[in-house]
């Protein structure tokens, strides 16, 4: 029986801006079992980063609580969050600009070991690092060169190194692939799905990419505008899409092969509108091809539509 | 018969630097007919961009060169056109569209000054009448004519995208080369992009070289598709030979490999190992040959041949007997 290791209750995270708030996490409520793999889909400046970030306390929350256990981090002291920082661990998106340049490969592992101090004897911390290197499939000849002298698919092997040093039990995965070639990309994600059997890590998996989503998710949330749409599991979400922004997503995505090539898609208008002092109800209401008047009038609840498949739509109530 | 638009044969280009000479096309043939798109797919660094900037003769002065081979755009031999020649043929007969919307536009003129400024050099005609023009293009890619006077600060990403694209083809140019045109996009904008260019291509009867590594954009907008590989065409046939036959390059079948399917369960993805070939220094017979999973002994000794199966060739040694 898989026990729930982290758990937001209505995370809130604006951002003051000159024209009022930005509500860039609006009331998100996620748990994630040990093990598992929360998939968190959406398009840019839907919250989805800021989610992850938020989680990890990289970001104060507004309002809300983050459960790590059981346990609410959020007004947890610095030094308890050092604590912290060796359960839960992130991987980001840019593997160019995630690293510092000026430092070589095992001083970039060692940081986070150094920082908590997890292992203070030296030889034993090389050990560790090398250790990490096979791990992550990274050759030990590698151990001092700099970030600059690898390729992308490597540096990215670098921060999941870093990202397991203090051996966390979960892992803020922000758009790990987005920025490698798809030879790569699938490089890096069977090692990410490899390092999840082998340590029963627990991943929140960031991604606009569906289809990488719909591969390495137990469970997928789809975002729009700081609010979550619809949350099922992987297989159900695809199979049966219920918001009408889910399924705008699913149709969006060009498939490689010839069998819609002359389907006519149904394609969403409009652009994402701003999310600063947004409007009660639907956000997507504007785009929205079914919307209807009560959509806009008020914010909307959770409607439990299958197992463990909820939607925020008023079609559903 | 449909007329050919460009035909590049056996072009080779190089960079010179300081510390060594990159090859980054080998031996590149390609040939585009009038009204068709031609797909050219391939990872960071097989020299799809090359390719292009090659055809507008914009490679980076004094570093890129052409060393060999002939590119032939609609009569015009662009090896020995001059600057003049080119002046008068970019954006007129052929126009390019940059992978980012966001750096492409220039950030102190107004969007409809820059879509102004290419009808002003390609024709010649009144104020008025050019003005009209520009209003007209508007149009046609979805952005109210009034948002003329805007700067591309107030666009965002998609609508940038859109501007681009009626620059490139405000004089209704024979050959579009699309550069990524949609990656850096969302994927909501993005289908509203290709559904847009779509229309618009069939309606001024335009040729296209569509630059992208996403099979799946590949699949909904192209008619033939060049795979590309350090610098070469390792296989190219017509979209269903792509996707449908199944005799492919082993690089191709990697490519697929690597790529998660929406519609099917697959515990683990097979990529390609090992990484792409430094093009730096040219490799004796198959470039791909040092990851490919079905080398044999003669691929890494002699260059393979192109095998044709109809409209469908494939650069490989594994088809050479059947």
């Amino acid at each position: 029986m898989s026990t729930t290791l982290v758990e937001t209750k209505s995370l809130k995270k604006y951002f003051k801006t000159k024209s009022g708030n930005l509500h860039a996490v609006d009331d998100i409520n996620v748990s994630i079992k040990r093990g598992q793999t929360l998939g968190v889909v959406g398009e840019s400046g839907c919250g989805k980063s800021t989610l992850g970030r938020t989680i990890l306390r990289l970001m104060e929350p507004t309002e809300g609580e983050v459960l790590f256990e059981g346990k609410n981090i959020v007004d947890y002291n610095r030094r308890k969050m050092i604590e912290m920082r060796k359960e839960m661990q992130i991987i980001f998106q840019d593997p160019y600009s995630s690293l510092n340049p000026r430092m070589t490969i095992s001083e970039i592992i060692t940081e986070p070991i150094k920082v908590c101090k997890t292992i203070v004897d030296r030889r034993e911390m090389e050990e560790k690092v090398m250790e990490l290197m096979d791990t992550v499939g990274l050759a030990r000849r590698l151990i001092n060169t700099y970030p600059h002298e690898l390729d992308g698919g490597r540096r990215q092997r670098i921060g999941v190194a870093r990202a397991l040093a203090l051996d966390p039990k979960f892992i803020v995965c922000d758009e790990p692939v987005s920025a490698l070639d798809v030879s790569i990309q699938a490089q890096i994600l069977n090692l990410m799905m490899d390092l999840q059997d082998s340590r029963d890590l627990t991943y929140m998996f960031i991604t606009h990419d569906l289809s990488v989503v719909k591969h390495i998710s137990n469970e997928i949330m789809v975002m729009y505008m700081g609010k979550c749409v619809e949350k099922a599991p992987s297989e159900q979400l695809f199979e049966n899409p219920m918001h009408p922004y889910t399924r705008a997503l699913l149709d969006a995505i060009p498939t490689p092969n010839l069998s819609g090539r002359n389907a006519e898609r149904e394609i969403i208008k409009g652009e994402v509108s701003n999310p600063v002092n947004p409007k009660p109800g639907c956000r997507f209401a504007n785009r929205c091809p079914q919307a209807m008047k009560k959509c806009t009038e008020r914010d909307l609840e959770f409607t439990t539509v299958g197992k463990e498949h909820t939607v925020a739509c008023t079609l559903y109530e | 018969m449909p007329e050919k638009i460009l035909t590049i044969k056996d072009l080779y280009v190089e960079y010179e630097t300081d510390e060594a000479t990159v090859y980054a096309v080998n031996g590149l043939d390609i040939e585009v007919e009038e009204g068709e798109t031609l797909g050219l797919v391939g990872e960071t660094g097989a020299g799809k961009t090359t390719a292009a900037l090659s055809i507008m003769k914009l490679l980076p002065e004094k570093i890129g060169s052409i060393k060999k081979g002939s590119i032939n755009l609609d009569g015009l031999d662009i090896i020995k056109a001059g600057e003049g020649d080119m002046r008068s043929i970019r954006g007129n007969v052929v126009s390019m569209i940059f992978q980012d919307p966001m750096t492409s536009l220039n950030p102190v003129l107004t969007v409809g000054d820059q879509i102004y400024e290419v009808l002003a050099i390609h024709k010649n005609d009144s104020r008025e009448k050019l003005n009209a023009r520009v209003d007209e293009i508007l149009q046609l890619v979805g952005i109210p004519p009034k948002r003329k006077t805007d700067y591309p600060h107030q666009f965002s990403g998609g609508m940038k995208q859109r501007v681009i694209i009626a620059i490139a083809l405000a004089c209704e140019p024979k050959l579009l080369l699309a550069d990524e045109p949609t990656t850096a996009l969302d994927v909501t904008i993005q289908a509203q992009v290709l559904e847009m260019m779509k229309s618009l291509k069939s309606r001024l009867n335009t040729a296209m070289v569509l630059i992208t590594h996403d099979m799946g954009v590949v699949a909904e907008m192209c008619d033939r598709v060049a795979i590309m590989y350090a610098g070469e065409i390792v296989e190219i046939g017509m979209v269903e030979d792509i996707f449908e036959d199944p005799k492919h390059h082993p690089y191709t079948e990697g490519l697929f490999g690597s790529i998660p399917d929406l519609n099917k369960k697959t515990k683990r993805l097979n990529p390609i190992p090992g990484l792409m070939p430094d093009p730096t220094e040219i490799a004796k017979g198959c470039s791909f040959s040092p990851r490919c999973p079905k080398r044999l002994d003669i691929c890494s000794l002699v260059q393979p041949e192109n095998i044709s199966f109809g409209n469908h060739s494939i650069k490989c040694h594994l088809f050479k007997n059947n």
